[in-house]
């Protein structure tokens, strides 16, 4: 018998997390190694899953199967393809850097990481690990919904008790209920086909990959395209429903922000597109233009928005909103080319909106400020995560040589394929994104250190090191050297495109 | 008369009468400071008489006994195992209740209440049904009441009798009409008189209506709710906890079984008319319920309106009037008598320390004592709808039934539902998680548990979590339950 990777990494962090929720409140240490071991083995995990996948069979791998509610047709049906493997290693590497970043520390002048309650901070962050891989192996339909409202409820907590005093009441609850309005109104999109599908083949099962052959009439998809779609699209931050976002962005501890833009908007993107565009794919191409639209608005006015921002974390918060617009562009092409682009961008704005919130969680911890004009001369305090910074913005701007340009070149073709139109008013937000990040980049990194934090800030620490050259590295890699992952995601659309084409 | 099948079809009646009656010779030979024993004899007992009954009262193919007053099927059984399993938990969570839990008598009025219970799940003729209900209620009524010093309690074991008296006699009306029109007082006959058209729709609406009226009290559906948080708020707490689950769940069993055996064919225009009804009912119960939980600052007060609506979301099954439906229903139920056992449990193990039940009490509870904190949690989230709790796996079977009879714009109704109840219970874990005692130091009051708070609140927990995530069992014993009603 194979090894059950897939079910090993998905259980592993609630697994941590009830042994995290074991240890005594004061032996915080012990809870602080704990978190790191399972994260550094569902790191392991996921960088097997990844580089185990063998990208000439294609198709779904690693599939394991247990029935679980036979009379309903619900089993724990796990598998990965080509779009979801490179996102299982994206949530590993948040994961192991998420840990890294909260580890604490005890200097008098820095209140870096989590100080109150490790232990409850832990298994919590867990808790939403546990849904977000969850979501991404998935291939019940019933699971990965299971799963996804998992990943909801613990952000909750973790903004309200450890986020930022002034906003996390408001956001914290504002997030979670736009966030259960979405999942909500998915799901009767789901029930709904799971009763369509019994109509027509008489199968009763949540079965995605026996959903895709159900037969739904062209009136049921266009009537049940648009709630299933934007309902998971709301945690991808889709406009005009991406309000909740920078303010949870910004509410949230650092760890926290990290993975909810780097991982957490991916789970809506990816559920819409699973959900959405694949088992839905007529309906995807009747409103093809509208989700077009909306996302090539979110994409620029993500982009201004971010632009005119006087908070640094604000400011990334709606930079995510903009790229997070980007992959929503390239699954409204409907093309190899663009959904392609669209699935690198999601691993790319992972890593690099990770990087992102962890440096500004680490500039924050020390200077006790966000605001932009306040900031000046980090670069002479923290080098290195100055240069982690950089390069995440060269990332984001779309320079040749890192991820950024890899991800985001194909999107481009893509929507010039369908509508130049388009093509050319989105890529207006390069040019803003270039602006606010490097304009950033010389006040907050460069100039003079504003004289009140002469002497008393400090660089970061080793582990938050270990965390930025772990994100840079993917960032890089990516950039050299694309096919590390194009050929991988490639295998995935050629799937989407196949259903897309009406094939069984 | 008295078979075999007989026997095991009321022996865990038998089992509860015989615990009651051990409990009547022992209890007075106990000395003052031992008597809060009795609550491990009812809790052990009721064990016991749940196992035996496992083992040897398993029902096969459904029968009727005694005479046509019984049935002995899955439906019934289920139910009863789950009163059973409510009431040992309550009795747990009595012990340590000052001035109820060191007295026998409330130990033998829970039991006694029980045993009406389990006969209204089990009983296919309107006589049986009226006396297991009146046999339900009147040990309750005493039991709300039973702090004698206490004013609210007085008040509330005085509200309820009123409420409980006059919709029974509501409701006798009804049976005494059903009676006149069919000239058979057995459930499973009475079918005909609905569905050979020898009654006037009109009528047979009014017919229904008034024995609604006397199962909606129970369940305390809008608008005959008005008791229910005024009684909680009174009563024991454990009592509170008591009524709201396996009380509610009583008049639900009771509900499933009238109306899906009078309407077999969903199709019929009256049926569909009844069906119509219930949902609107379902979709007001719940919104008022929702509505009016918002405001709330008594945390006992918050969960009567939360399990108002409780019972409007699992009308849903009801008003589908599928197998799934009934199924759903069930499970729902299950779910549900965990979950609110939990919180009131929660309740009543930190008001114990305390004395204290508003929501703002609870600031900093997550400090004093970190396990409580989580189990409040876990019990909250459920009541929300939130996986891996058992509320969630409740809800999407109740909405998948409610989609598949084509009632979706109910579903929607619900969706929004849930979103207030979100709204509301997050609201109160902030309590416990992010808000400080006034001094902030909660490591010096610490919300100590004594051991059957412990062990009652453990189990349920693991209940409400272990139906939440391993769901298949739960779900093919409402299956088989459902079943016979087809």
């Amino acid at each position: 018998m194979k090894f059950p990777v897939l079910s090993v990494i998905t259980f592993t962090p609630i697994v941590a997390a009830v042994l995290i929720l074991l240890i005594p409140v004061h032996r915080r240490n012990e809870t602080r190694a704990v978190a790191l071991a399972a994260a550094v083995f569902a790191l392991i995990l996921s960088c097997w899953v990844y580089f185990g996948y063998d990208q000439a069979t294609g198709g779904y791998q690693f599939i394991e199967r247990y029935n679980w509610l036979p009379a309903l047709g619900i089993s724990l049906y796990f598998g990965v393809d080509g779009i979801s493997a490179p996102l299982v290693l994206l949530t590993g590497v948040v994961m192991f850097t998420g840990v890294l970043i909260s580890w604490g520390d005890d200097h008098p002048h820095v209140m870096a990481g989590i100080q109150d309650r490790p232990r409850e901070f832990f298994a919590f962050l867990f808790i939403l690990a546990w849904g977000v891989f969850g979501v991404f192996v998935s291939l019940d339909l019933f699971m990965l919904f299971f799963f996804y409202e998992i990943a909801v409820f613990p952000m909750y907590l973790l903004i309200v008790i450890w986020g930022w005093a002034v906003t996390r009441e408001y956001a914290a609850m504002k997030l979670t209920l736009y966030l259960f309005v979405g999942s909500v109104i998915a799901l009767v999109g789901v029930l709904a086909m799971y009763w369509v599908q019994y109509q027509n083949t008489g199968l009763l099962s949540f079965d995605m990959l026996a959903m895709e052959s159900a037969g739904f009439s062209k009136t049921f998809q266009d009537i049940w395209f648009l709630p299933v779609f934007l309902g998971f699209a709301v945690l991808a931050g889709i406009w005009p429903f991406h309000n909740w976002s920078p303010d949870g962005h910004v509410a949230a501890p650092t760890a926290v922000s990290m993975f909810h833009a780097g991982v957490l908007m991916k789970l809506g993107a990816f559920a819409a597109l699973r959900v959405g565009i694949m088992l839905l794919p007529q309906g995807a191409q009747t409103w093809q233009w509208l989700i077009m639209f909306i996302a090539a608005v979110a994409v620029v006015y993500g982009a201004y928005i971010a632009f005119v921002q006087v908070d640094f974390k604000y400011m990334v918060g709606f930079s995510s909103v903009s790229h997070m617009g980007l992959v929503i562009l390239g699954f409204s092409t409907l093309n190899r080319q663009g959904l392609l682009g669209a699935g690198l961008q999601m691993f790319s704005h992972g890593v690099m909106t990770a990087l992102f919130f962890a440096v500004v969680g680490m500039i924050y911890d020390r200077a006790h400020t966000r605001q932009i004009p306040e900031l000046g001369g980090m670069s002479k305090i923290m080098p290195f995560a100055t240069v982690g910074f950089i390069i995440g913005g060269l990332v984001s701007m779309g320079m040749p040589l890192f991820s950024g340009f890899v991800a985001e070149f194909p999107i481009f073709m893509g929507v010039w394929n369908e509508q130049w139109l388009v093509a050319i008013i989105a890529s207006i937000s390069i040019v803003i994104t270039a602006a606010y990040i490097l304009r950033n980049i010389r006040q907050v990194f460069f100039g003079d250190l504003p004289e009140k934090y002469e002497g008393h800030l400090t660089d970061v620490t080793v582990l938050d090191k270990v965390a930025i050259a772990t994100l840079c590295l993917f960032m890089i890699v990516i950039g050299l050297f694309p096919n590390f992952m194009v050929p991988m995601v490639e295998e995935g659309v050629k799937n989407v495109l196949r259903l897309l084409q009406g094939g069984a | 008369m008295f078979t075999s099948t007989a026997i095991a079809s009321i022996l865990p009646e038998i089992l509860i009468l015989l615990v009651g009656m051990l409990l009547l010779i022992v209890e007075p030979f106990w000395k003052e400071e031992q008597r809060r024993n009795a609550g491990w004899l009812t809790a052990g007992g009721l064990l016991l008489a749940m196992i035996i009954s496992l083992l040897f009262g398993q029902p096969g193919e459904p029968v009727t006994t005694l005479g046509g007053m019984v049935r002995f099927d899955w439906l019934g059984f289920f139910f009863k195992l789950l009163f059973m399993f409510a009431g040992a938990a309550t009795a747990l969570l009595l012990m340590d209740n000052e001035k109820v839990g060191d007295r026998g008598e409330a130990y033998l009025l829970l039991l006694a209440s029980l045993i009406g219970m389990n006969l209204m799940a089990a009983s296919s003729d309107l006589i049986m049904l009226y006396l297991a209900i009146e046999t339900t209620s009147i040990p309750l009524y005493v039991l709300s009441g039973f702090m004698l010093a206490d004013e609210k309690s007085t008040e509330a074991g005085f509200k309820y009798l009123l409420f409980g008296a006059l919709t029974s006699a509501v409701m006798l009306y009804g049976f005494s009409l059903l009676f006149g029109f069919a000239g058979t007082t057995n459930l499973y006959q009475l079918v005909d008189l609905f569905n050979t058209g020898a009654l006037s729709p009109f009528v047979a609406f009014g017919v229904l209506a008034l024995i609604l009226v006397g199962l909606g009290f129970k369940a305390s559906v809008v608008p005959l709710h008005f008791w229910a948080p005024d009684v909680y708020e009174g009563a024991p707490t454990p009592v509170a906890g008591f009524l709201s689950t396996a009380s509610k769940a009583a008049g639900f069993a009771v509900l499933v079984r009238l109306f899906f055996v009078l309407f077999p064919e969903p199709q019929l225009d009256l049926a569909h008319d009844w069906a119509m009804t219930l949902a609107v009912i379902s979709a007001i119960t719940m919104t008022v319920g929702n509505l009016l939980a918002l405001p709330q600052t008594n945390i006992k007060r918050l969960i009567a309106f939360s399990s108002v609506s409780h019972a409007g979301y699992a009308l849903i099954g009801v008003v589908a009037l599928t197998r799934l439906g009934a199924a759903s229903v069930v499970f729902y139920l299950a779910a549900y008598i965990a979950t609110n056992l939990l919180a009131f449990g929660i309740v009543m193990a930190f008001s114990r320390v305390t004395g204290l039940e508003d929501l703002k009490d609870y600031a900093g509870m997550s400090r004093r004592s970190p396990w409580l904190g989580l189990m409040m949690l876990s019990a909250f989230l459920s009541l929300a709808g939130m996986p891996p709790f058992a509320g969630f796996v409740a809800k999407v079977f109740v909405f998948a039934a409610g989609i598949q009879a084509g009632y979706i714009w109910l579903v929607i109704v619900a969706i929004l539902n849930s979103i207030i109840g979100v709204y509301y219970y997050l609201n109160a874990l902030k309590y416990v998680y992010l808000y400080r005692m006034p001094d902030q130091d909660e490591e010096n009051h610490p919300v100590p548990m004594t051991r059957p708070y412990a062990i009652a609140l453990v189990v349920l927990t693991i209940g409400v979590i272990l139906i939440g995530t391993i769901f298949a069992p739960w779900f093919s014993w409402s299956d088989a339950a459902a079943l016979n009603l087809f």
